[in-house]
């Protein structure tokens, strides 16, 4: 009698929560939630220049680095791995990382904004260095680096919503005329082509990092133009084909296609060459906090050297160094360094030209072409992980219906089977509207308008997540992504920061066009080389 | 003609055609009548047990019930066919809907007997009315005695009808919520005819409504009997269901019939006490046979305890770790006293430590050494059990077992899915290991295979315990034969990061289930 009365109940239970799964509707309580993002009152005094002047002693330092992204970051790591030990890194926020930021809760830890690191291609030298003293990479098969599967994407890493079920893969299998597929395939082979061209120069011509591409004129002419119009001349317009398109450069750039570079276009496609065993190439490193693993291991490598909530707000040339201006956001004080150089790590529309003076010398405009593509990210914890028709839930799940770019499992690399509670990292490129208006709805709305933006496209790729929501954390980025527009290769301003000689070096993903941790990485990693350099300390090049 | 409107009460004309409607009806409401009957008994004896109770008991109060309506059948003093129409348009909405609301109410309802008995009492008074109200309305058309013989003949020949399709056909093709529906239609298919063919006599229009919201109701009910299916899970197992319980990991159902009990997970099949020796000796006696000191042991899944008993009778044996994800699983085949006799209260052992936690995460943080390890895992239908079959899930497991240990993995069937069979072998040997697979037959199965693991390579002489049930040192040796439908074949490697098993499996699984 006793398994009689437990059945009913384990029946009764379940038909009566389908009951109320299907009359509970949205109720009208607020979600819990915060509403946060890139700190901009101290963005601002940035703009305003309104610091005190330095007060005490000038401090001899041989190098400081100012911002701590994933450039900074890795040029504090490049100069602590060649034992340099004479350097601050300065950060505005409170804590390091950029966009590669992340946050927690019980349930699990999570992205802010970068979540994944593709295996890196071959020429990434000191990327793969890092990954390697990381344990990301834990051997080498025939001299081919074996990654560590735990860290490598588990499978299944996308599925997409079409048509009323869940299909694998982020472009759709089944219902597409033959125009499309052709077109598909075509695709696909062009950009086949240009993943294993090579320019006269012998250099590929489309790399990562991006610095070692081709200068060939062949390659670079793809950068005079729109990748939208390019696609057109192409012949690529099957609408099937275009909304995948857009869905990837949205996902990488925040942008249009019509926004972007023919040449950063292509470069999504065909600069991924990753080298690795066992036919990991074409995965991607994850982990629950996203790219928050890779910045929270390079700022412990060098915690010491970093104080956070202080702004570089004045870089000066002094003889062969430099006077380095910083205020302290918490003790409300400026200090003054006498540093041998400076790695300018901030995004560029913080640098110049406000902070550093060399650039208001050029005949250009210093601000250059630059712009950026505003993001809303959301982070939302739900009892129970979502389902679907179709193949099971993925890390990466998107709607063909939705003008947001999806979600991201957080517990997706666990390997229990425990179906409990989970955080979903939703991602929304403001793409449509100027950067200026963007930047303003970003401001202006409320966390609840966020809130309920997000808990509709949800439930409307999810309707199984009715009632599961508990909470939703809204992050803003104003400048989360530089934008490849066209023309970005040739901006002189873009130029001369790279070529900006000691003691005043550039390092940022912005001289890269590409927002990217491959790109930050090599640009932080160079920046630091040409500072040994400068410094006449000694040490061996990983680039 | 004189006769039909001295008869008509209410003026009413039969046409000519309504004659030959009204006997293929009696031939329609009594298969009808009957398979509500078959139905009530059928459902009772399968959710309350005892089945020469129940069809007694059905049976009888729904004679009883059909003499009620008899005798109530006198108060009908106007309109007959009016009535008739309305009956069976009422049997058919009830009697439609019976197994449906049968199996959704079972879990619902405090006294499931009361809402059973009311249901029977209900339909066998309609049906209790039709005969008589049939006479009646046909008692013009034809001679007493022609009338008597005619409508009882037809009542016998469709509880005939009744008796062989219910059984034959409907049961086993359509299922019995399927079946209410489709004989609900029927009564209602009659009731409509009618209707129709009396359009030119009468106002049909609240009738024919009402039987048109019932037929819709039933169709609707007919096409989505599936989803019902689903939500009254005691209509899924062929067997009555004497356990069921959803633990936040899976559903454990078990099923009796007779001296045959069954443990379901999610639907799937895990054991019937019929061939499980031939299951868990093949499971684990290869494995024992062939380490000279298995003192200490790991099984990994196996929360029925059944594995456990098989190692516990070897008296080199120690100790066992059994680590089982589900602690309901243990709890309930180490406390419910008819369970805990299947494996000899192997889990209430002092040799036995039961673990319940994830197998991935245990084998992760775990350390120690094992001269023997079972892998037992549900087949990889999902992308979280096929986890549990990766490349990196042995390397770990290679790591705990001892240097001269065996171990062995539950590989699902050689004969269905070869593929995924060998994708086992395969993964275990590119985490390091040497592999062998094999294969037994185990009837509720089929053709089920293993692969043994070893840091070293895999002897074939093996040393048995006495009084096994199927494994002599013959039949352990033919074992490792496999005929070329099973043999070997090149197969990926299983990784996190490809889940090639989950998918081929479904593949494989996929193309024989059809």
């Amino acid at each position: 009698m006793k398994g009689e009365a437990t059945r009913r109940q384990v029946l009764a239970g379940g038909s009566l929560a389908a009951g109320a799964a299907m009359l509970g509707g949205c109720g009208e309580n607020p979600i819990p939630g915060t509403l946060a993002g890139a700190d901009w009152q101290r963005g601002h005094l940035l703009r305003d220049r309104k610091f005190p002047d330095p007060t005490g002693p000038i401090e001899d330092i041989g190098v400081v680095i100012a911002g701590g992204g994933v450039a900074g970051l890795a040029a504090g790591w490049r100069l602590a791995e060649a034992r340099f030990s004479s350097f601050r890194l300065f950060e505005l926020e409170d804590s390091t990382g950029g966009n590669a930021r992340s946050g927690a809760n019980a349930i699990s830890p999570y992205p802010l904004g970068a979540h994944y690191l593709p295996v890196p291609n071959c020429e990434a030298t000191a990327l793969r260095y890092m990954l390697k003293q990381f344990g990301m990479i834990v051997g080498e098969e025939n001299g081919v680096p074996v990654y560590d599967p735990y860290q490598l994407c588990a499978d299944l890493e996308e599925r997409l919503l079409w048509r009323g079920r869940w299909h694998e893969g982020l472009f759709p299998q089944q219902g597409l005329d033959a125009g499309t597929r052709v077109q598909r395939n075509a695709f696909d082979a062009r950009m086949a082509q240009f993943r294993t061209a090579t320019g006269r120069d012998g250099r590929p011509a489309f790399a990562s990092p991006m610095a070692l591409s081709s200068a060939d004129p062949r390659f670079r002419e793809l950068d005079a133009l729109s990748f939208a119009t390019w696609l057109d001349g192409q012949g690529f317009t099957a609408p099937t084909l275009r909304a995948y398109l857009r869905y990837c450069c949205r996902d990488d750039y925040g942008s249009e296609p019509e926004q972007v570079s023919a040449w950063a276009g292509i470069h999504y496609f065909a600069a991924r060459r990753g080298w690795a065993a066992g036919g990991d190439g074409d995965r991607e490193l994850t982990w629950p906090e996203g790219n928050g693993r890779l910045v929270h291991l390079m700022a412990g490598r060098i915690r010491s050297h970093i104080a956070s909530a202080h702004s570089v707000f004045r870089v000066r040339q002094e003889g062969d160094g430099a006077l380095v201006d910083v205020f302290d956001h918490r003790a409300q004080t400026s200090r003054r360094f006498r540093a041998r150089t400076v790695v300018i790590a901030m995004p560029h529309f913080v640098a110049a030209p406000r902070v550093v003076p060399w650039i208001a010398t050029g005949d250009f405009d210093p601000r250059g072409s630059y712009q950026y593509a505003p993001w809303v990210v959301a982070n939302v914890t739900v009892s129970r992980p979502p389902e679907g028709k179709g193949v099971p839930l993925a890390w990466d799940n998107v709607s063909t219906a939705s003008e947001a770019l999806g979600y991201v499992v957080a517990t997706h690399q666990s390997l229990s089977r425990d179906a409990g509670p989970t955080v979903l990292t939703w991602y929304l490129p403001l793409s449509k509207e100027s950067p200026e208006q963007a930047r303003k709805m970003l401001m202006t709305r409320r966390l609840a308008q966020w809130q309920a933006i997000v808990r509709d496209d949800l439930l409307a790729m999810n309707p199984d997540l009715t009632g599961a929501i508990r909470r939703i954390d809204v992050w803003r980025w104003g400048h989360a992504m530089i934008r490849p527009s066209p023309g970005f290769l040739s901006d002189p301003a873009r130029h001369a920061a790279i070529a900006s000689p000691p003691p005043i070096l550039h390092a940022h993903s912005d001289m890269s066009g590409l927002s990217l941790f491959e790109e930050a990485h090599y640009r932080g990693v160079m920046a630091a080389e040409a500072a040994l350099t400068h410094l006449d300390h000694a040490f061996e090049s990983l680039t | 003609m004189d006769d039909e409107t001295a008869a008509s009460e209410n003026g009413e004309k039969a046409p000519a055609s309504l004659a030959v409607i009204l006997l293929v009806s009696v031939l329609v409401v009594a298969t009808c009548g009957l398979i509500y009957e078959l139905l009530a008994g059928t459902l009772a004896s399968y959710l309350l047990g005892d089945s020469v109770t129940q069809f007694s008991t059905v049976i009888g109060a729904y004679l009883f019930a059909m003499g009620v309506g008899s005798w109530l059948s006198r108060h009908v003093r106007r309109d007959e066919i009016g009535t008739f129409v309305r009956v069976e348009v009422m049997i058919a909405a009830l009697g439609g809907w019976s197994a449906a609301g049968l199996f959704m109410l079972f879990p619902l309802v405090g006294d499931f007997r009361v809402v059973l008995y009311a249901l029977v009492l209900a339909i066998g008074v309609l049906v209790g009315l039709e005969i008589p109200l049939l006479i009646r309305i046909l008692r013009h058309r034809f001679a007493f005695r022609e009338l008597v013989s005619n409508v009882l003949t037809y009542d016998y020949v469709g509880a005939l009808v009744a008796s062989i399709l219910f059984p034959l056909v409907m049961v086993p093709k359509l299922g019995m919520i399927r079946t209410g529906f489709v004989f609900g239609l029927a009564n209602v298919a009659v009731a409509i005819a009618l209707l129709v063919a009396l359009r030119r006599k009468r106002r049909i229009g609240a009738d024919l409504a009402a039987a048109l919201a019932v037929m819709a109701s039933l169709v609707a009910g007919l096409t989505t009997a599936d989803t019902m299916q689903r939500w009254s899970e005691v209509a899924f197992y062929g067997e009555p269901v004497i356990h069921a319980r959803s633990t936040p990991y899976q559903r454990v159902v078990i099923t009796r019939r007779g001296s045959d009990l069954r443990l379901y997970l999610n639907g799937n099949l895990q054991f019937s006490t019929r061939d499980e020796y031939r299951y868990h000796e093949a499971l684990v006696w290869p494995v024992l046979g062939r380490v000279a000191h298995p003192s200490q042991v790991l099984i990994l899944g196996g929360g029925d305890g059944l594995a456990a008993r098989e190692v516990l009778r070897d008296p080199r044996v120690r100790h066992v770790t059994l680590v089982d994800l589900d602690p309901e699983m243990t709890h309930l085949f180490r406390d419910t006293p008819q369970l805990a006799a299947l494996n000899h209260r192997s889990l209430s052992s002092p040799r036995v430590t039961v673990h319940n936690a994830d197998a991935f995460r245990w084998v992760r943080d775990a350390r120690g050494s094992y001269d023997a390890v079972l892998v037992d895992f549900p087949d990889p239908t999902e992308f979280s059990l096929g986890k549990l079959y990766t490349e990196s899930f042995y390397r770990e497991v290679a790591r705990l077992l001892a240097p001269q240990g065996v171990m062995t993995v539950q590989s699902t069937s050689p004969l269905v899915a070869p593929r995924s069979y060998w994708t086992v072998a395969s993964t275990l040997e590119a985490a390091g290991l040497t592999a062998r697979g094999y294969h037994a037959y185990v009837p509720s199965f089929g053709e089920w295979g293993f692969t043994l693991a070893a840091h070293h390579p895999l002897s074939d002489s093996v040393a048995l315990p006495r009084g096994l049930k199927f494994l002599t040192p013959a039949s352990e040796r033919a074992m490792f034969d496999f005929p070329p439908d099973m043999a070997r074949r090149p197969t990926p490697v299983n990784r996190l990061d490809n889940q090639a098993l989950v998918r081929s499996f479904a593949e494989e699984w996929g193309k024989y289930e059809g």
